[in-house]
Parts: C-alpha cells; sequence; structure tokens
C-alpha cells in the first residue's frame, strides 16, 4: 500500500477516533429516545392500574379509598406532591410507603412481610406495579412538595444531611456523584441532586423500566441500589432514610415535569 | 388604636413567637435526628455490616456542603499521611497490563461481592477518570490521568523526575486524604481495598514510561 | 395466563399504524444463574397480526428478540372502528390472545 493512502487511513482513523469521543454520549442520547416508543412501563401501569382497582387481600378490598396525599381516591396529581406528611400515620411518607399502609389497612395485608419481601417478588413486585400507574397518573405534571408542617420540613433536613453523609468502604456519599454540576461515571451522566435538574432528571424520571436488566425500578429500588454501589449496608424498604431522601431531592425539584414512568438504559 | 385591641395584638404575636420557637428544630436538633435516622435506617447484608456507617474526622468533617476549617483539615491531611505503608523494598510498579485490567474493573466491597479480599476488588478507576485515550467510556468525576507520567517528566524510569512523583501518587492511592481532606477519591491502602501489587499495577499503568497511557 | 399485551392502532389516511408491547420474559436459554445452572429457554416462537380477522402479519421469532418486545407495524385499509388482533405463541405451548380498536 503507498505511503499517502497509509497516512490517509490513518487520518481517518484518528478523525473517526476523534468524532466516536464526541458524539459518544450523543449517540447514546438518540438510542435512548429510539427506545421510549413501547417503553415497557406501560406493561406495569397496566397491571398497577388492575391491581388499584381489584377486590383484593384478607379484607378483599380493592384500593379505590387509598389516600395519597389529595384525599381518598385521588390518584391524578399525587405523584408529585409525595413525600408529605399523613395525619393518620402522624408520618412523613413516600408513595411506595403510603401504598403499603393502605394495602394494610384497607386490604390487611401484613405491611412487615411486604417491606421484607425482596424487589420484583410477591406483594413487593405488585407495589412496584402499583407505583408505576400512580406515577403515570401524574406524567406532565410539575413537582410541588408540600412544605407546610414541620414534620415535612424535617424531612428535608434529614435528607439533606443524608445526602451529604459519607460512609462506607469507599467513602461515597449521595453528594460523591451527584453533588456538581456537568459530572459523569463512565459515560453516564449525573444529575446534581442539590437543586432543581431540570425536567425529566433524577427524582423526575422514576420509576423507571430499565432495559439492561428488563426490571422496573421504583425510587425505593434506585436508592437500594445506589447505597449497594456506594458500599453502604442494606437501607430498609420505606426507611427514614429513604423517604426523607426523596424529600430533599423532591423539594429542590421544584417546578420540574415529571416524566414518570421513563426508560433507562 | 385602643389599648384592649393593642393588648390582644401584642399578645398574639408574643404568642406566635413563642410557638415559632417551640416548634422549630435548631441545626444541631436536625443533626441529630438525622444521625438517629442514619443508625435506623440500615441493616447488615452479607459482609457489609452497619458499622460501616461509622466515621472517622476525615468523613464526618467533609459531610456537609460546607468545607471543613483550615485546622480541622490539616488536621485531616496530617492524620492521613501518618497511615501510609510504603511499598516493600522501594519497588513502586508492577505490571502496567495489570494495572489497566484493575483500572476497568468496578468490582468489590459491595453485599453482591464475594468477599472483601482485595484479589476481588477493582480500582473503579474509568468511573471517574480518563486514562488511556483509547478507552472512551470514561467518567469526569476526577481530572484526566491521561500522560501522567510523560506530563510529569517520568520519560525514563531511571530519571530524577520519577522518584518524588511516584512517592506523591503512591500517597495519593494509599490515603487520597493526605493532600485532599475531602478528597472523593477512596483509600485504595488505607481501607484495604487493593493490596500492594495491584497498587504497584495501577502505578505502572500511570507512570511506566512503556504504559499506553504514556504515549 | 401471561399478562396482556398493550395494543395501540392508530390510523392515518389510508395507513393505520399499530403498536404492540407484549409481556413475556424471552429468556434465550443461553443465560445461568447464579448456581451455574442453564435457565431454560423460554421465547415467543409465532406472532400473529389479524385486521376484522383476517390475518395481516405473522412473523417467527426467536431467542433474539428482547424482553418484554415491542412491534410496529403499518396496516393498509383499516379504518377506524376496525378490529386489530395479536396472538402469540412460544415454545412452550403457552398463549395468548389480545383485541384493540383502531382509532
Amino acid at each position: 500500500m503507498s505511503k499517502q493512502l497509509l497516512v490517509g487511513i490513518a487520518a481517518l482513523a484518528l478523525c473517526a477516533g476523534a468524532m466516536a469521543q464526541k458524539s459518544a454520549a450523543d449517540g447514546i442520547a438518540e438510542y435512548r429516545k429510539m427506545l421510549e416508543d413501547g417503553n415497557p412501563a406501560d406493561l406495569f401501569e397496566a397491571k398497577g392500574e388492575d391491581l388499584w382497582k381489584t377486590k383484593r387481600g384478607p379484607k378483599n378490598a380493592s384500593l379505590e379509598a387509598c389516600d395519597l396525599g389529595q384525599g381518598p381516591g385521588v390518584v391524578k396529581g399525587a405523584f408529585v406532591t409525595l413525600p408529605r406528611y399523613f395525619a393518620d400515620t402522624q408520618k412523613v411518607q413516600d408513595l411506595e410507603s403510603r401504598l403499603v399502609t393502605c394495602m394494610a389497612t384497607l386490604q390487611g395485608f401484613d405491611a412487615a412481610e411486604i417491606a421484607k419481601t425482596p424487589f420484583g417478588r410477591g406483594e413487593m413486585a405488585n407495589v412496584t406495579a402499583l407505583a408505576t400507574w400512580v406515577a403515570a397518573m401524574s406524567r406532565g405534571m410539575r413537582f410541588n412538595l408540600p412544605q407546610s408542617n414541620a414534620q415535612e420540613r424535617a424531612s428535608y433536613e434529614v435528607g439533606k444531611r443524608a445526602f451529604f453523609y459519607r460512609a462506607g468502604s469507599h467513602d461515597f456519599s449521595c453528594a460523591s456523584c451527584h453533588g456538581e454540576d456537568g459530572k459523569r461515571i463512565r459515560l453516564q451522566d449525573l444529575p446534581n441532586l442539590t437543586k432543581n435538574p431540570g425536567d425529566g432528571i433524577g427524582f423526575a424520571a422514576w420509576p423507571a423500566y430499565r432495559v439492561s436488566n428488563g426490571q422496573m425500578w421504583s425510587m425505593q429500588l434506585r436508592l437500594n441500589d445506589c447505597y449497594r454501589q456506594q458500599r453502604f449496608p442494606y437501607p430498609g424498604f420505606g426507611s427514614e432514610v429513604t423517604i426523607a431522601l426523596g424529600t430533599y431531592m423532591g423539594v429542590n425539584a421544584k417546578g420540574a415535569e415529571s416524566i414518570a414512568p421513563s426508560i433507562k438504559r | 388604636m385602643n389599648i384592649k385591641l393593642r393588648l390582644i395584638l401584642g399578645c398574639t404575636f408574643v404568642g406566635a413567637l413563642l410557638a415559632g420557637c417551640a416548634t422549630a428544630p435548631s441545626p444541631a436538633e436536625l443533626d441529630a435526628q438525622a444521625q438517629k435516622a442514619i443508625k435506623s435506617s440500615f441493616r447488615d447484608q452479607s459482609f457489609v455490616k452497619t458499622s460501616w456507617l461509622d466515621q472517622d474526622l476525615g468523613l464526618s468533617a467533609c459531610s456537609s456542603d460546607q468545607a471543613p476549617d483550615q485546622a480541622t483539615a490539616d488536621r485531616i491531611m496530617a492524620e492521613a499521611l501518618n497511615t501510609v505503608k510504603w511499598p516493600t523494598g522501594g519497588q513502586y510498579l508492577g505490571d502496567w497490563r495489570a494495572g489497566e485490567r484493575l483500572a476497568q474493573s468496578g468490582r468489590g466491597m459491595t453485599w453482591t461481592d464475594k468477599s472483601t479480599d482485595p484479589k476481588e476488588n477493582g480500582g473503579n478507576c474509568y468511573n471517574c477518570h480518563q486514562i488511556d485515550k483509547k478507552e472512551i467510556s470514561y467518567g469526569t468525576i476526577g481530572p484526566s490521568l491521561w500522560n501522567y507520567g510523560k506530563n510529569r517528566g517520568v520519560n525514563e524510569l531511571s530519571s530524577p523526575a520519577f522518584a518524588p512523583i511516584a512517592q506523591y501518587t503512591w500517597v495519593k492511592l494509599w490515603n487520597a486524604k493526605a493532600y485532599s481532606a475531602c478528597s472523593n477519591m477512596p483509600r485504595f491502602g488505607h481501607k484495604n481495598l487493593l493490596n500492594e501489587q495491584q497498587l504497584r499495577d495501577i502505578m505502572a499503568l500511570l507512570l511506566d514510561p512503556k504504559s499506553p497511557v504514556n504515549q | 395466563m401471561a399478562d396482556p399485551m398493550r395494543i395501540r392502532a392508530q390510523a392515518a389516511g389510508d395507513k393505520t399504524t399499530v403498536r404492540v408491547l407484549m409481556s413475556h420474559e424471552m429468556e434465550t436459554g443461553q443465560r445461568k444463574d447464579s448456581a451455574g445452572k442453564v435457565i431454560p429457554a423460554w421465547f415467543i416462537q409465532e406472532v400473529t397480526a389479524a385486521h376484522n380477522g383476517k390475518t395481516v402479519l405473522t412473523a417467527d421469532w426467536g431467542p433474539s428478540i428482547a424482553k418484554n418486545p415491542f412491534m410496529q407495524f403499518v396496516v393498509k385499509g383499516a379504518k377506524a372502528g376496525d378490529k386489530i388482533s395479536i396472538s402469540w405463541v412460544d415454545n412452550k405451548g403457552d398463549k395468548r390472545t389480545d383485541e384493540a380498536t383502531v382509532s
């Protein structure tokens, strides 16, 4: 092969390398856009809607009287105001822990049993499906968590402190990855969760269907896996820290548009 | 305004003030609430214990959006420098090929990993850093390490530039807090995440003039 | 029986776009569980689509089709109110049929 041709090919290869470098993130964004049509989260939404309306459990009742913060049975708009304080349980609760409360009080299920059930199994899988549908009912609405009572405000402050809490073998906190603008881990962009990261980003994108493992992930599972990768011990389902983090992120995301349930890699 | 009305308004104002003071917790109270919440929200899983939530000074002082004061930062750095164990026989470099494998691996120390043996662990390096330019899947949480040795004048191992930079890099890998009190970088030596040979291999990836990183 | 499919059928002039989301594990038969045992193959093998009872599409699928597969196709000559039905049969002989109305 002639010297010129070799140089030409080398230059082209370098060019392609440089272009691949610049557009790797763009290429992935394109791929993700293509995945949005036919989001399998749709299947979980359908299942969740069915579970809400079906009489189940020892009390053979539906969840149609469940109060998600806007009054019994009001589902539309509930997702974007959670976590919030509930007078009947005297606690700040997120969507999933509130669904479990309703499953226990209205349907007679054992809340502690559900909390112990691994994600994706048994009644826990039903909680995820319900959460997916409830989130879908607020799609396009903007986050507006109440901070009108002392416990809600305390939950925000506890969440903030938990967010910055460094521990585990690797000294990570949530802030290690999510505390600054414009960072990424490998090629995965990291939203800055100490403030509003924008429409459909961060707190506004979960529950989400993860294509890589074919699983529907709720916020509780997202936090659980964050903590696993942070080399923390296991966070309890619906534990105070997980709910407080939801309050922190949700209040920070005030005004951001929810696209949940979305689709992720 | 008549006296009765003023009295009522005055009492109401004071009442509201008192009520406000009574219900709003102080930052110290919120810190305590958060500590309690953190201690009670986690459980052991596999070899990852709730004791892993305990913090040394370097962690507790760096767990907010405010940096620690200079005196605290100095103390953290001094204590961290003191933890460094130098490589046996003064041998700083290993095999850069093994170093690249370690840099690519994000395994280890999670509750789904097999054990805490460093042999099973990776360095997680590409998660945060660019290293070899051939690898396009790199993170930006830490600075680029491309041409690390070359940029610091290490053209041959016999170069006088080598010794000081080798020591600096070893300390950084062993306990990054020695140079930056709130460094985001895991303390690979001090926390026994990587063993001496693994650290040597990563050193070679960064400093060996033959490493692809220095081409 | 498997979970229901989600079918959307929208007419635009002479062409109707049908979008189907099927709920299925689509196990390739090549994966191993944590104990090292092969997870048996379990995937949709035949797909049929019908417009007002008349077959308009048949497909033979294999293990390379993803979990919870999404399929999209265009039917000519369908109009609002017509029935679209999708059926699948998997390698275990399990089957499912769901119907939607063109909007």
